[in-house]
This record gives structure tokens, sequence and C-alpha cells, in this order.
């Protein structure tokens, strides 16, 4: 590793709303180097990259990046074409890969004038060969990407960056999505890129790996730069300490004895199409008066067993009972009548209806109760003064009810669903990653919510990557990863944080 | 750097300003057709005027026009709000024509309170019948109901002139292909000596109100709305998409049905193959214009059939076409599409670089 | 006759080739503009425009190739007009392409009564003639099937050729199959998504303009209301039939062609017994009938009717 900078990020801020994403952060980066970007979900790590390759354009400070003879220049912000032509490849989580292409184009695509009259792919082809043969990052050249599967995706994505002469590398999460394995192979693929005196900077939260393949460490927090360490003087609990924060906020509880079983699973089994959907047999209840938190690396079940108790995916074994009764067929209408109230992931694509009024939004799940229907008839006096009445209580802010529900805030829209769900008195609710992206006022109103529910006699589902979430909600913690739920019986963050990374503990 | 942002709260003000600006914004278009054709333009527009608000007559078969209109208008607008794209309503307005032929012409004796109705129903079953194969098209096989439906109103116009030589031939029609007249008791009564406005255009306002406080107070409307403007929330939210998308096809169907039975039943008296005009893509424009609102659809058609009907007079008066009027109807669409998107977005510049 | 005989009549062959011929130009102008994401029910529309400028074209002087320039050209103003709408502003194909529909016929019509207020019958000009190559035309069967066809026949099939070589074998191809298919992708690459796709519709909608030119100025030689007749709207049924392959389209629009001529033949052998409109109706039930039985399994561009704002991801 030689001294020499090739990147060089200075004092960058970047604000979306209210919400800071990143706070006057400053990262230098050398030749040859492997840094590691670590932080939890909402840190500002992906924004900070995003700023990095033109997607977003930062409220203050400025890039400075090396070219091949390793002078430093400004890099115009704003602009990816800008950060392509500096050297800079960014591999997002989500690929940006058109799925009708065979790799080969995939990589092709842009690197030519639009006004050739062919391609020269024979050249195109030597050339990928090339890398490969360097890096060993195998891909099938004349495959369809969408045949792929997802870490041969991510080769074509590196292999597409270095093809544009890429010096420095951006990894976001990249082994989110990857099998053990396929994280393996592509730490050897850097390993090998390094010594070519390629950098990469790669942006995980996961400990084990940080560790095993990095130089360097620049740990991140409420988008702030909160730590900065040699890869060879830190351990677990040091970048732990630094990622988390010392102290976890308190929500105020009390001990509570759990009642009758609100839901049990029972050997359930989900073939999904990969990790991401699928469960292995798994078992669980959760009581009354009881929060039960699924802790995990997203991608590893958590939208198949949120889709499953939405009622919008059935199992393909094992049983499903609902504060004691079996559920047999699979729909949103069952588990509302079962008692279930839900919670979404996706708050503003599956919550709420944006063109229509918040008085509309907040009587969506209950078109069929007498209160809100009468002769095929909406109630509309019943609505409109339910509305009044739940924005109060909810602390619904807005233009009003009858306002579009898009014209509300991430955190006015929670609240909406929360005061959706919560006045049907579900006896279980799953709550989806109920807090992510809101404010901390906010997150706080979820949270108290939530707690109130568990006091009133409800069982709750909390599903979160926010493991401070959980550990201050859950009465038991449960960790998912690649599909199977395993218990965790203590509530210490280190013990967790290895379970999610599946190491057996 | 242009940047494209949604606004934050469009005023109650845009929703009405829109079709209005985009309304004229087509007529003030018209003019340079106008005057490349030679034309005197305001010589044009006041014949236009006369055409329209001329004389009582004048103003009589501008509402006769718009009778169908409204109909086509509200079939669009229900099935657009589920965001279902029947672009078959000329279709399903010649199946509602032929059925009401069918049932009118002598197939039931019965005094007029009876057989109006009957023809209705069967005029508005038939429709919905044309409306619901491409529906189940669309939910069973994954089929575009654009193009199923473009392509079905060929083939019922192709059906109905081949029910016009055949079965439903008039044989006192001197070999015209043209059927039965309707027999006196179906006949939608007339509103006003000499006048041909007739009491289809009293049905279609009633429709138009009926499907109004459907939209916007009854569950179904709620649900057809929430299908439309987000499937995904709706189907989370336990709402049945399908059944949803389906209701709103056989509705829209009837819809666009009846518009053929009121031009049978209440201007025509017997059917041919030139019934209407386009009756059922101008509906399409009805519909965009008036917001995709029923009450709306009301004014936009009685605009729209105003243009059509000005055309008419002016074309007469000083020679130039009367395709005009379908020129200012297109502008009309794509103007109010345009307006759509100003109410919608704001366009910003952002200052680029180095911040 | 026997229907096995019509099918080995070169007559008949060289019907199904003429008939396809607009389709052809059609169904690769839709499949350009939907390879790049953008449906362009224009399309039926662009038909009559382009029938009507390159007749009138040709009437006022212009040559036939001056004509199909001309066809092309306003074609290709339509186009526009659909790619403003839907690709910057976003705004809903389905209703944008309607419009133009609607704008494109009315201009054509307004513009052709203002040119001719009061004939009955309108002016001819002098068409396309088959091209009449000397030993070839003269060999058995090939030659009144291939080598006796106009011109245009020949543009339409070259145009498979080229829209097949530049989708499949240059950058500029590369880059708008992946536009269609992820927007992402190919801004991340650097290149400009909306001038792709504006770029992809003018140039479609020039195709189409010629397949209408090829109504007015080969199939027949003058300019008749209402003689596009749905062929635009078959075409965007051929184009899913056709799963956004050139090859296949050029395929589906013979197929069809062949189908049309066959069922004018038999018309005349069972006319008798059948209704001729039996006969009219079979090409749009045969074409809902194909989208019907591909439509489950149709590899749509994945970002087909997907509007595309840069700078929100």
């Amino acid at each position: 590793m030689t001294e020499s900078r090739v990147l060089s990020l200075n004092n960058l801020s970047k604000r979306f709303g209210s919400v800071v994403a990143n706070d006057a952060v400053n990262i230098e980066l050398h030749r040859g180097e492997v840094l590691a970007l670590l932080g939890e979900n909402g840190a500002g790590k992906t924004t900070l990259m995003n700023m990095l390759f033109g997607h977003y354009l930062p409220d203050s400070g400025s890039i400075d990046v090396a070219d091949e003879a390793g002078e430093m220049h400004p890099l115009t912000l704003g602009h990816p074409q800008a950060a392509l032509d500096a050297g800079i490849g960014m591999v997002h989580q989500h690929f940006t890969l058109a799925e009708n292409l065979t790799v080969l184009d995939s990589i092709l695509l842009g690197s030519e004038s639009l006004l050739s009259w062919r391609h020269n792919r024979r050249a195109a082809r030597e050339k990928v060969g090339r890398i490969i043969e360097r890096t060993g990052l195998a891909a099938p050249l004349d495959e369809q990407v969408g045949k792929l599967t997802v870490g041969e995706r991510q080769r074509v994505e590196i292999l597409k960056a270095l093809y544009h002469d890429a010096r420095i590398l951006v990894l976001d999460e990249p082994t989110a999505v990857l099998t053990p394995q396929e994280a393996d192979t592509l730490f050897e693929n850097i390993d090998a890129m390094t010594k070519e005196g390629l950098s990469v900077i790669f942006i995980s939260h996961k400990l084990r790996e940080v560790l095993a393949f990095s130089h360097r460490i620049v740990v991140l927090r409420h988008g702030k730069k909160v730590g900065e360490i040699a890869t060879s003087d830190a351990d677990e609990r040091v970048i732990a300490r630094m990622m988390v924060g010392a102290d976890t906020p308190v929500t105020p509880r009390e001990t509570m004895e759990p009642g009758a079983p609100v839901l049990q699973l029972k050997a359930v089994t989900v073939k999904g199409d990969n990790a991401r959907t699928s469960l292995h047999s798994v078992d669980l209840t959760i009581r009354a008066h009881e929060v039960v938190g699924i802790a995990g690396v997203s991608g590893n079940g958590q939208s198949a067993l949120a889709r499953m108790v939405s009622g919008l995916a059935s199992p393909d074994s094992g049983e499903m009972m609902v504060s004691g009764n079996k559920i047999s067929r699979f729909t949103p209408p069952v588990m509302q009548e079962a008692g279930v109230g839900r919670i979404p992931e996706d708050r503003h694509h599956d919550g709420v209806i944006g063109a229509m009024s918040v008085a509309e939004n907040l009587v969506l799940e209950r078109l069929n109760d007498a209160e809100v229907r009468k002769h095929g008839f909406l109630q509309q006096k019943y609505i409109r003064s339910q509305a009044e009445e739940l924005s109060k209580d909810y602390d619904i802010r807005g233009p009003g009810i009858d306002a579009d529900a898009r014209l509300l805030s991430g955190g006015n829209i929670q609240k909406l669903i929360l005061a959706r769900v919560f006045e049907c008195m579900p006896d279980l609710i799953l709550a989806n990653q109920p807090t992510r992206g809101l404010d901390m006022g906010a997150a706080a109103e979820v949270a108290r919510r939530l707690m109130e529910a568990r006091t009133r006699g409800a069982g709750v589902l909390l599903i979160s990557e926010d493991l401070d979430e959980i550990l201050a909600l859950s009465d038991r913690v449960i960790v998912i990863h690649d599909g199977q739920l395993i218990e965790a019986h203590s509530k210490d963050r280190e013990t967790i944080g290895l379970m999610m990374a599946g190491e057996h503990v | 750097m242009i940047r494209i942002e949604p606004r934050e709260a469009p005023s109650r003000w845009w929703t009405i300003g829109i079709p209005v600006v985009s309304a004229l914004s087509a007529l003030l278009l018209a003019a340079i057709p106008l005057a490349a054709a030679g034309a005197n333009i305001f010589e044009a527009y006041g014949e236009m005027y006369k055409g329209v608000f001329g004389s009582t007559f004048a103003f009589t078969e501008m509402l006769t026009r718009a009778t169908p209109l409204i109909f086509t208008g509200l079939a669009a607008t229900l099935a657009f709000r589920a965001k279902l794209w029947n672009i078959g309503a000329e279709g399903q307005l010649y199946l509602g024509a032929m059925a009401a032929v069918v049932v009118g012409t002598g197939m039931i004796d019965a005094p007029s309170f009876v057989l109006i109705p009957i023809i209705l129903l069967a005029g508005a079953t038939a429709g919905a019948a044309g409306m619901a194969g491409p529906a189940y098209l669309k939910t069973k096989f994954g089929a575009d109901e654009v193009v199923t439906t473009l392509l079905l109103n060929f083939i019922i116009l192709i059906f109905l002139q081949m029910m016009l030589e055949g079965p439903l031939k008039d044989p006192m029609g001197m070999g015209w292909p043209q059927s039965e007249p309707i027999v006196d008791n179906a006949i939608l009564p007339q509103l006003l000596p000499r006048m041909r406005v007739h009491s289809g255009l009293i049905i279609a306002l009633v429709v138009a109100a009926v499907a109004h406080v459907m939209m916007s107070k009854s569950v179904w409307g709620f649900k057809l709305r929430a299908v439309g403007e987000n499937a995904a929330a709706a189907l989370h939210a336990g709402i049945g998409v399908k059944r949803t998308l389906i209701g709103a096809a056989v509705i829209s169907g009837a819809l666009a049905g009846l518009a053929g039975v009121s031009e049978v039943a209440g201007l025509r008296g017997y059917l041919t193959t030139d019934l209407s005009p386009g009756f059922g893509y101008t509906g399409i424009v009805v519909a965009m214009l008036a917001g995709l609102s029923p009450i709306g659809v009301v004014i936009s058609a009685v605009f729209i059939a105003s243009i059509f009907v000005g055309a008419d007079t002016m074309s007469r008066a000083i020679g130039v076409s009367s395709y005009l009027a379908d020129l200012v109807v297109a502008l009309s669409l794509i103007c109010v599409l345009i307006g759509g998107f100003v109410a919608r977005y704001r366009i910003t510049r952002t200052t680029k670089g180095d911040a | 006759m026997d229907i096995l005989q019509i099918l080995l009549t070169d007559s008949f062959w060289a019907a199904a080739l003429r008939i396809a011929t607009p389709l052809i130009f059609g169904v690769l102008g839709a499949l350009i503009c939907e390879k790049s994401g953008v449906l362009n029910l224009g399309i039926e529309g662009i038909f009559v425009a382009g029938a009507m400028a390159g007749w009138m074209a040709v009437w006022l002087g212009a040559g036939l190739w001056g004509g199909l320039l001309v066809a092309a050209m306003v074609g290709g103003f339509f186009g526009l007009i659909h790619a403003m709408l839907t690709v910057p502003l976003g705004l809903s194909q389905h209703v944008s392409g309607l419009g133009v529909t609607m704008l494109a016929t009315s201009v054509s019509y307004f513009t052709y009564r203002t040119a001719l207020p009061k004939v009955s019958s309108p002016p001819k000009i002098e068409p396309f003639q088959p091209l009449d190559i000397p030993v070839l035309s003269d060999l058995p069967f090939i030659g009144p099937v291939l080598f006796q066809q106009t011109a245009m026949t020949w543009l339409a099939l070259f145009m498979v050729a080229l829209v097949w070589w530049v989708l499949n074998r240059t950058p500029l191809g590369l880059a708008i199959r992946a536009v269609g298919d992820n927007p992402d992708a190919a801004d991340a690459q650097g290149l400009s998504v909306y001038g792709l796709r504006i770029g992809a519709i003018v140039a479609g909608s020039a195709l189409m303009a010629l397949g209408g030119a090829f109504l007015t100025m080969s199939a027949f030689d003058s300019f008749f209301f209402g003689m596009v007749n749905g062929r635009g709207w078959i075409c965007i049924a051929l184009v899913i039939f056709a799963s956004w392959r050139p090859g296949k389209a050029l395929l589906g629009a013979l197929l069809f062609g062949a189908f049309d001529a066959f069922q004018v033949r038999l018309q005349t052998e069972v006319g008798a017994f059948v209704p001729s409109q039996v006969f009219l109706m079979a090409p749009y039930v045969l074409s809902i009938f194909a989208l019907v039985i591909v439509a489950r399994r149709a590899e749509y561009p994945r970002a087909l009717l997907q509007p595309w704002f840069k700078g929100q991801r």
C-alpha cells in the first residue's frame, strides 16, 4: 500500500428536508487501499457515496480526485458522467443492469460512440477477457443478465466499472445479497484488484468481513464521521461501540406477563425465488402483552414473513394460527378479520393512496364496517368526525383531513397508518420497519404507540433492521438469517450482531 | 440543470382553471389552420358562435350533439378512474344501438313506460358485455385492453354491417343497409316541439348525477378510485382489485351502450353504420377535459358539442372544412394533458456545479 | 378451387407480401418506440398523416421519393409531439398517443379538405410501379412474388434488416434496448435517457408514416377518408406477437398478409354461403387471438409505459 492519495471528500453535507443525511464528512482514500465505510442503516453511507458518484448534489463541501498521474483535481459535482470520467466506478446495492442485455453488452453500454455503425465486440471481448484474467471476476459473457445469479450480476457491475477504467471502485453493501461463498470469492477478487493499483471503498455493516478484508475503517453514525481506525488496530468490540454508540435510548416499559398466544407459526416454509423471499420451516410464537423483535440484515426472509402475515402470500407448507384460529386462506381481508393490524414496510407504496384524502385513507381498511358503510354508501359524517378525532389523537399534522395523503410528511403518513391500524384494536400487530426514514420525534411516537398496544394486550411482531429499535422495544429478540429464525437468549448487542452475520453463538 | 418536482398542494383553482384554459387555448390555436385555409378568423369564430347561440334551434342542436358525448364521456371517466383503458366506447355504443333495435322494432309490444326502460336496459347490457370481454381477457390472460378494445371497435362495426345486410335489414328500406324503424312506443320523447333535442339528454344528465354520487359517495366509487390511484395499497388494504376492475369495465361499457340507445331511439329512429361520427373516441377527450369528473363531463361535452355544431355552421357559411372541429378536439386533449402536468409539477432550475 | 391450390399460386403470395408491406413499416416503427420504453398509440393517426402527406407532396410535384421524404418528416413531427409529452413531461402514454392519433388524423383531413374543397373523387398520382427486374422477374413463382413488387416493398424489407442491424449490432441500438429495459442502467453509464427515447420515437414514427404512404403511393394512387382502417392498431398487436424482434415482426406481418389474401380468395369461393363481413372481420379477430395467446409469456420491455425523470431514483 502506497501513501499516495487518490480521493478526498472534503466537508460534505447533505440534508433531505429536515433530515441531515451527512454532516461535514471528511474521508481520504489511498492508492491500492480497501476502505470500509461502516455504519448502521440510515447512518448516511449510501447518501455519501451517491454524492461522490454525482447522483446527489451536496449542499456543501467538495471532492478531489487524482488523475492517472496522481494529480488531484476537483470533481464536478452532480454529474455521474464527470465521476465516470474521473475514474470512479460504483456498484449500487440495487444493480443498474438492463436484464435484457447480454453480459458483454451490459459492459459495453455507454462505452462507444452512438454514431458508430457497429460494435467492436471483438476488441471489447479481449479487453474484458484480460480484466477477468487479472481479477478472477468470472462471468458468462454471452448470457442474458436476467438469467444470472445475484453474485454474477455483481461481478458484471464490477467488470463494467473496470472496463470503463475505474481507478476507484465503490461497492455499496456488496455482500448484502450474496451467499457466504460468493462473498468470499468477491473478497478474493477485490484483493487481486487492489494489487493492480485499484482503490476500493466498500460500504457494509457486517463487522466480520470489514475486519477480515479492509485496511482502514471509517465509521458513520447519524450522518457524522464518528471514528476512523486502521483495521489492524481494531477488533469487533471497538467498532461495534463506534457504530451503535455507547448509550441505548431507553423507552419506558413495564414488565408484563405474556398472555395467550396471538400468533403461532408451525414449520412454515415459503419457497421464494431466492433467499430474500424464502422461509425454511420456521416456528414462532407471539403472545399477548409481548413484543417480539425480528433482527437481521435485510434480504434474509423478512419480506416473506411480512407478506405472509399481511395476507399477500401463502406459505407452501406449515400452518399459521392467529389467536388460536388456523388461517386457511391468506388474503388481506382474512387477516383483518382475524385481528391482524399491518404496518407495511413501504408506507408510500403499500400504506396509503396518495391521491385520496387523509380522511379516506383512514377508513381504507374499514369499508365493510357498519359505521363506515350504510346501504353501500360512505357515511361521510362519521368518516370526517372520525378523521378529525384521529388526527388529533395521533397528532397527524398536515393541510387537513380533506387534503391528499401524499402531501403529508413521511412521519405523518406513518401516524396515519398507525391510527388506521390501532383503531381496529388488533390482537396482533405486524410492524415492518415502522420507523425507517422517520425523524426522532415521529420515531418515538411510533415506539410509544407500539408499547401502548402491548399494554392493552396486543402482541407485536416487530421487523426492523435497526438493532437499537429492536433492543429498546422487544421483550424477546429473534434473529432472522437465511430464511431461518433463531432465538437470541440474551439481549446482548454483540451476540445478536454476530448471529445476524450468520455466526453460531 | 432543469429539475421536475411535484408541486406541494395544487389548489382547487387548478382543477377548474386547467380545463378552461386548455379549451380556450385549443380554440385559439385553431386560428392557425383557419388562417392557413385563408379564412377571416374573426368571421369564422363569429359564425361558430352563431352556430351555437344564434337561435333556440342552434342551441338545442348543440344539446342534441352533447347527449351521446355525455354518455361516452362518462364511460371513459369511470374506466379511466380505475386505470382501465377502455378505448372501445365506439364499439360498445353500436352494440347498445343494435340491442335497442333488436328489442325495439316489434319484438316486444308494450306501452312506452315499459318499453323504454327495456330498450335502455338491453342497450346497457349489450355495451357492458362488449367491455366485459376485454376486461376478462385482461384479468385472465393479461391481454392489453387498449389493443383489444380498439380492435373490437372494428369487429363490431363490421358485425353491424353484416346484421344490417342480414337479419336486421329493413325490408322496406329500398335495399339500403339500415334497420327497421324503432316502434313508436320505444322512441325517447322530444323535449321541445319542432326541435330534435330529446329525453336522452335528461337521461344523460340523470346518469351523470348518479355517476357523480356513486364516485364520490359510495363504497363502490371509493374502491374504484383506490384501485386506480394505487392498486398495491388497495390490495394491501383488502380491496378486491380484479373484481373492482371488472365492475368498472361493465359499468363503463353499459354507459357507452346507452349512448347508442339514445342516438337510435331518441334521434335517428333506425340504425345505420354512420350512427356515430366517433362519439366513442371523442368521449375520451370529453372525459380528460373534465378531469375525469362526472359533473365536469356534462360541461365538457357541451363544449365539445359546441365546437362540432359551431364548426358545421362556420363551414357552411365560409367554406372552411368542418374537420376543423376534430382538430380543436384533438388540440383540447393535448392542451389539457400539458395543463395537467403544469398543475402537478413545477419545473425549477437548479444551480449546477461546484456548490 | 381447392384451398391448397390457393396457397400454391404465385398471385396469392404476391398479394400477401403487398398487404404485409405497410404493416412491416408500422410494426417496425412501433417496435423501435416500444424498445425504448414508450408505447406510441399515435400510430393510427401517423399512418393517416403519412398517407396524406406523401400523396399530396407527389401531387404537388415532389416526385415519389420526395413524397416519401415528406411523409417520413411529417410522421417524425407527430412523433416528436408524442415524445415531448411522454418523455420529458412523463404524461400518460396511452392518452398522449390517442391525442396524437386524433391530431394527426384531423390535421390530415382538414388539410385535404382545405386543399381540395369540392372534389368528389380525389386526383390520382402516378404511384410506384412494380419493379420489373429483367430475368429475375421471369423466374417461375419467385419472379411474380418477389420481383414484381414496388420499390416500397423492397424498402420495407431493407428496413427490417436495417432495424435489426441497428438494434443488435450498433452501440446506438444497445443504448435504446437498455433505455427500454432499465433507464437507470443507461443513465448510470452517462447516456441520455431523454435523448434516446425522443430519438427512437421520432424515428419510429417516421417509419410508421412510410407505412401510411405505401397506401396512397403504391397500393392505391389516391387518398381516401378511412383508408387506414385500423392498420395501425393491428401493428400494435403484431409487435407484441413478434416479441419485439424485427425478424418476427416481418414474419408476423407476412402471416397476417397471407391470411388477409387468403380470406379474400376464400371469399370468392364460399362467398355465396358466408357473409363477406365474416372475412372482413377475420384480421381483427386474428389480431386479438394472437394477442391473447402470447400475452402471458410476452416479454415486454421492462420499462414500457414507465415514465422516468432524471435525478429521481
